[in-house]
């Protein structure tokens, strides 16, 4: 009986998603597309968020959207009323997207005929936060009523988003929202990222997160960021 | 919970050198996690029985080294502890210009192999 031996490997997990997400970021960049994926809670807002940004944007720019749930199409729906090309990705019993799943929904897309394509993530707070989709941004949203220590208690998924957007301000203070309690643990957790106090109903806060779109994120997709 | 998908992801990357390695069996896996994965290791170790099970990984060992998070601050230009693994700010000067230098890691670190005995002849 031979003796059992130890093998160095050093290798990261999900080499495979890595890869995939890399090739969607030069397929991205080749095609010149801003490409941002939302990530939050379910519940925090996020479909009502991008069908105010699809449909502000749709004006001036070429806008579309991948939006991944478990189950229905409900999401694509309302996205569609924006009047943006969308498409729902059913993960099934997934509770995250992956790099395959998002490549598998932009087959047959131009994407050189977009200039912002969003990824609405599953709702969920914790899994999405392993995935890299190959977005050149990724924002995590917070609802006011979600509670201001939220960041402290996800601190892997603020760990890898580049803009955090708190949404439904128009209720903060039927909460007796702290706002500053809010940028101190977003601060905490990533510090120096940019914070956005949203509200889709009101339209608060959108021609900021719109002008962090097109300069941001533009300058990351090209690689000046 | 997506652990799951880690151990499968464990399985395929072990089983994968260890054919590369001529190893019959993985007796041992090492892996690194840092609290910044997003990876829950009570929630990984379930899962990896589940997902080790009928294949060369069958009843091997998960072991498990943390990996602290630490920053680099450019405040201090030094790297160092944070404040908290919830706090990034740096514990030495209390700044907030700090970017993390580990903490984030999901790595297959080691396997230990069981060569398949010599063949009788």
């Amino acid at each position: 009986m031979l003796q059992p031996r130890l093998v160095e490997v050093r290798q990261k997990l999900l080499t495979k998603n890595d890869a995939l997400a890399r090739s969607l970021r030069e397929r991205y960049r080749d095609s010149g597309v801003v490409v941002i994926s939302l990530v939050s809670s379910p519940g925090s807002g996020k479909t009502a968020f991008l069908e105010k940004i699809l449909t502000v944007l749709h004006r001036d720019f070429r806008v579309a959207a991948l939006t991944g749930d478990l189950a229905t199409e409900n999401d694509a729906r309302r996205l569609a009323r924006s009047g943006a090309p969308v498409r729902q990705i059913s993960t099934g019993t997934v509770c995250h997207l992956d790099a395959a799943m998002v490549g598998a929904a932009l087959e047959g897309w131009k994407l050189n005929e977009l200039d912002f394509l969003f990824i609405e993530n599953v709702g969920n707070l914790v899994c999405p936060s392993s995935y890299d989709l190959g977005e050149n941004a990724r924002a995590v949203l917070l609802s006011v009523t979600e509670g201001e220590d939220k960041p402290l208690k996800y601190p892997s998924i603020f760990h890898t988003a580049d803009a955090a957007i708190v949404t439904k301000m128009d209720l903060a203070d039927a909460v007796d929202l702290d706002s500053d309690a809010v940028r101190r643990n977003i601060d905490a957790v990533r510090p120096g990222i940019p914070v956005f106090e949203t509200s889709a109903k009101s339209g608060l806060g959108m021609d900021e997160i719109l002008n962090w779109m097109t300069s941001f994120a533009r300058a990351k997709a090209v690689g000046a960021v | 919970m997506h652990e799951l998908s880690i151990a499968l992801s464990i399985v395929e990357g072990a089983e994968e050198e260890a054919l590369r390695q001529g190893g019959e069996r993985v007796t041992a896996v090492y892996l690194r996690l840092g609290p910044l994965s997003g990876v829950v290791r009570e929630a990984l170790t379930f899962s990896f029985d589940l997902a080790t099970e009928g294949t060369r990984l069958a009843g091997a060992r998960l072991i498990i080294d943390d990996v602290p998070v630490r920053i680099y601050c450019e405040t201090c230009r030094a790297e160092g502890d944070p404040v908290a693994e919830h706090c990034l700010h740096c514990a030495r000067c209390g700044g907030s210009a700090c970017r993390v230098v580990s903490g984030d890691e999901l790595e297959l670190a080691a396997l230990e192999l069981e060569d398949a005995t010599a063949a009788v002849g």
